[in-house]
C-alpha cells in the first residue's frame, strides 16, 4: 500500500517497514537534484522531525519523517547518483526505510487519488 | 517611459544577508507562485524558504515591498510622455508587475516567479539545461524587470560625477562602463552599468533597486538634470558563443554588429525596430543586451529563438552562470553593509576619483584602496558534492573567519563553488579552510575567480 504526504513524500508499506521518497511532483518542482542527505541508520525519528535534505542546483529542502519509527536503511545509490531522485523518484531513487511505531500514524495520510487531487488543488 | 519626479512605487527594500538553511519541502514547492519578488540573486531568501531559491535570481533582490515616504520632487520636462504611477500605501498585497514578455514566458513553459516586483521565469526546460546550454550555444534572457534610466542636462557630465565614482572624461560615445552607487559611508547602494549616448547618459540598474535608486539620484542631482525612466522599453540579453552569429542575421546598422567589442554598444536596426544593442552580459560569455521598445520585445524574442542555437532562459541559469563567472549579485554579495574595496570592485572606481575623491563614500573608499580591508571576497572550491549556499559559516580551523554569500552547485564543473567574505589574511589563493553545512564541516579552498574563464569578445 502506497501513501502520500501533504510534504510530497511517499511511503510504501510492506508488512511493518516503509519506504519512503519524494513524490514526481516534487522533484519536478526541486530541478535538478545534485546531493542528498541521509539520516543515520538506527536513528529513531519522530514523525514531522528532519529525516534528510534535498539538495538541487536551487535550494537545499528539508524532508521530514511521514511517520515514527527506526531508520533501517538507507539508499546507498543516491549518494553515487543524486539525480536518481529526478529519473526515478518513485522507484530507485527511494530515500530511506523506516519501522512503522505507530500504525496509526498511516490513517492521517493521502492514498494515490487523494494526492493526486492535493496537486491539482495546488 | 516617465520623467522623474521619482514617485516610489515598489520600492524594495535591500536584502538583508542572512543565514538561510533549508525549507520544508511543501513550502519550497508551495511557496512559489504566491510570493513576491526579487533580483538578481537566485537561492536562498528569507520568507518561505528554499522556495526563496526559486525566486531569487537577480542583483539584490527582496520580497515584500514596502512603501516609503514620497522624495520631494517635482515634474521635471522630458523628452518623452511624461505620465505619472500608482503609489502603493500598503505593505502587504502589493501586485507584481507583468513583463512585456509575460504571456511568451508563459507560453513557452516558463515557471514564473515573484522577483523584484515582477512576475518572472525561473526556469523552462530545467536550471542545468539551460546553464550548459548558454556556455555552448546562446540564451535569450527577459531582463526587463531593470531599470533603463536616462540623464541628460546641463554640465550633465560634473553632475553624474558628483554622485558616481566614475571619470565620464574617459567614456566616450558608445562605450559603456560599471558603476557604483554608494551611500555617503561608501557602502553600495547598486551596481550599475553607464553608457555614453549622445546628449545623454543611459544606465541600467538593478530591478529590486531601481525606484531607490531613481530617488538617490533625483536627490543627489541637481533640478536642471532630466531623469527618465525608460519604462516603455525592454532589455532582453542574448549571451552565449553563438549568440553574435544568431543576432548578427537581424541586425542591420552603420556598421555590422561584429564591429561592437566587449562593453561598446551602438544603435541597430532589428526586425525593423530601432534597438539599442550593448556586447555585455552577466554569464562571463560572449553576449549581447538589447533594448528595445517593450512592445516590439515579443516579436523579437520570437525572431531570436526561432533559431536554432538560441532557447530561453530563466533566472535560475541567470543565477548559476554569473557565480561560475565569479560576478557579484547585489543583495547578496555586496550590500549597504559591504564597501566596494572589499568586495574586489575597485575597477568600479576609476582611476582618477580614487585620487580627486569628490564622490559619496570616498573618505573611506580611498583609505581602503591605500591602507586594504580588514576582510576580502574571494572564491570558494568546495570538496564533495554538497553545495554551501549564502549564510554558510566559514571557518579556519576553530576560528570563524567569514561568511558565505553566494553559493551553489556548479554545472558547468559537476561540483559545489562559493562567494565569500573571509579575513583578509585568509584570502590568499590555495588557503584551505572549512565551510560549515548544517553542523558538518566541509574542506573549502580560496580560488581564483572567474570559476570558468570569462570569453568577451574583444576583437579579432
Amino acid at each position: 500500500m502506497r501513501y502520500y504526504t501533504d510534504e510530497h513524500e511517499w511511503i510504501d508499506v510492506e508488512g511493518d517497514i516503509a519506504t519512503v521518497g519524494i513524490t514526481e511532483y516534487a522533484q519536478g518542482q526541486l530541478g535538478d537534484i545534485v546531493f542528498v542527505e541521509l539520516p543515520e541508520v538506527g536513528a529513531l525519528i519522530e514523525q514531522g522531525k528532519d529525516a534528510a535534505v534535498v539538495e538541487s542546483v536551487k535550494a537545499a529542502s528539508d524532508v521530514y519523517a511521514p511517520i515514527t519509527g527506526e531508520i533501517t536503511e538507507v539508499n546507498p545509490a543516491l549518494e553515487e547518483d543524486p539525480a536518481l531522485v529526478n529519473t526515478s523518484p518513485e522507484d530507485g531513487g527511494w530515500f530511506f526505510k523506516m519501522t512503522i511505531a505507530d500504525e496509526g500514524e498511516l490513517d492521517g495520510l493521502m492514498d494515490e487519488d487523494g494526492y493526486k487531487a492535493f496537486v491539482e488543488g495546488l | 517611459m516617465r520623467t522623474l519626479c521619482a514617485k516610489a512605487p515598489k520600492e524594495q527594500p535591500p536584502r538583508k544577508l542572512s543565514g538561510h538553511r533549508t525549507a520544508r519541502l511543501r513550502d519550497t514547492l508551495e511557496s512559489v507562485p504566491d510570493s513576491s519578488g526579487a533580483t538578481e540573486g537566485e537561492v536562498s531568501r528569507h520568507v518561505g524558504g528554499c522556495a526563496e531559491a526559486l525566486r531569487s535570481p537577480d542583483r539584490g533582490g527582496s520580497y515584500a515591498a514596502a512603501p516609503r515616504a514620497l522624495p520631494d520632487c517635482r515634474i521635471l520636462p522630458g523628452i518623452f510622455r511624461v505620465t505619472d504611477h500608482d503609489t502603493e500605501d500598503h505593505l502587504e498585497d502589493i501586485p507584481l508587475d507583468a513583463l512585456p514578455l509575460d504571456a511568451w514566458h508563459r507560453a513557452r513553459g516558463a515557471r514564473m516567479v515573484p522577483f523584484a516586483g515582477y512576475e518572472m521565469p525561473i526556469q523552462y526546460e530545467g536550471i542545468v539545461a539551460e546553464h550548459s546550454w548558454t556556455r555552448e550555444s546562446a540564451g535569450l534572457f527577459d531582463v526587463s524587470h531593470m531599470g533603463q534610466l536616462l540623464l541628460s542636462g546641463p554640465d550633465l557630465d560634473a553632475a553624474v560625477e558628483a554622485v558616481l565614482p566614475i571619470d565620464l572624461s574617459t567614456l566616450k560615445l558608445g562605450q559603456q562602463r560599471y558603476s557604483l552607487l554608494l551611500d555617503e559611508e561608501g557602502g553600495v547602494l547598486d551596481d550599475l552599468m553607464v553608457s555614453r549616448w549622445p546628449e545623454a547618459l543611459y544606465l541600467v540598474v538593478n530591478g529590486a533597486t531601481k525606484w531607490d535608486d531613481m530617488g538617490t539620484l533625483r536627490e543627489a542631482l541637481p533640478d536642471d538634470i532630466t531623469l527618465n525612466y525608460l519604462d516603455d522599453r525592454a532589455l532582453l540579453a542574448l549571451q552565449g558563443p553563438k549568440a553574435a552569429d544568431a543576432l548578427a542575421r537581424h541586425t542591420t546598422g552603420e556598421y555590422p554588429l561584429s564591429a561592437l567589442t566587449f562593453m561598446k554598444f551602438g544603435q541597430f536596426k532589428l526586425a525593423g525596430h530601432e534597438v539599442t544593442i550593448a556586447r555585455a552580459g552577466y554569464t562571463g560569455e560572449d553576449g549581447f543586451e538589447i533594448s528595445l521598445p517593450a512592445d516590439a520585445a515579443a516579436e523579437v524574442a520570437d525572431l531570436l529563438c526561432a533559431a536554432p542555437e538560441v532557447k530561453p532562459i530563466g533566472l535560475g541559469a541567470r543565477d548559476s552562470l554569473r557565480l561560475e563567472a565569479g560576478l557579484p549579485l547585489y543583495g547578496h554579495d555586496m550590500s549597504p553593509e559591504t564597501s566596494p574595496i572589499e568586495a574586489g570592485l575597485v575597477f568600479g572606481i576609476n582611476k582618477r576619483r580614487r585620487t580627486e575623491g569628490g564622490f559619496p563614500g570616498a573618505d573611506r573608499i580611498v583609505r581602503e584602496i591605500n591602507e586594504g580591508t580588514a576582510r576580502k571576497w574571494v572564491g570558494l572550491t568546495i570538496a564533495g558534492r554538497l553545495p554551501a549556499r549564502e549564510g554558510a559559516e566559514v571557518f579556519a580551523g576553530e576560528a570563524h573567519i567569514g561568511i558565505v554569500t553566494s553559493g551553489g552547485f556548479s554545472p558547468t564543473l559537476g561540483a559545489p563553488i562559493a562567494m565569500a567574505y573571509v579575513a583578509s589574511e585568509y584570502a590568499a589563493i590555495g588557503t584551505a579552510l572549512e565551510v560549515e553545512v548544517r553542523g558538518k564541516r566541509l574542506a573549502a579552498t580560496v580560488s581564483p575567480t572567474p570559476f570558468v574563464p570569462h570569453r568577451y569578445y574583444r576583437g579579432s
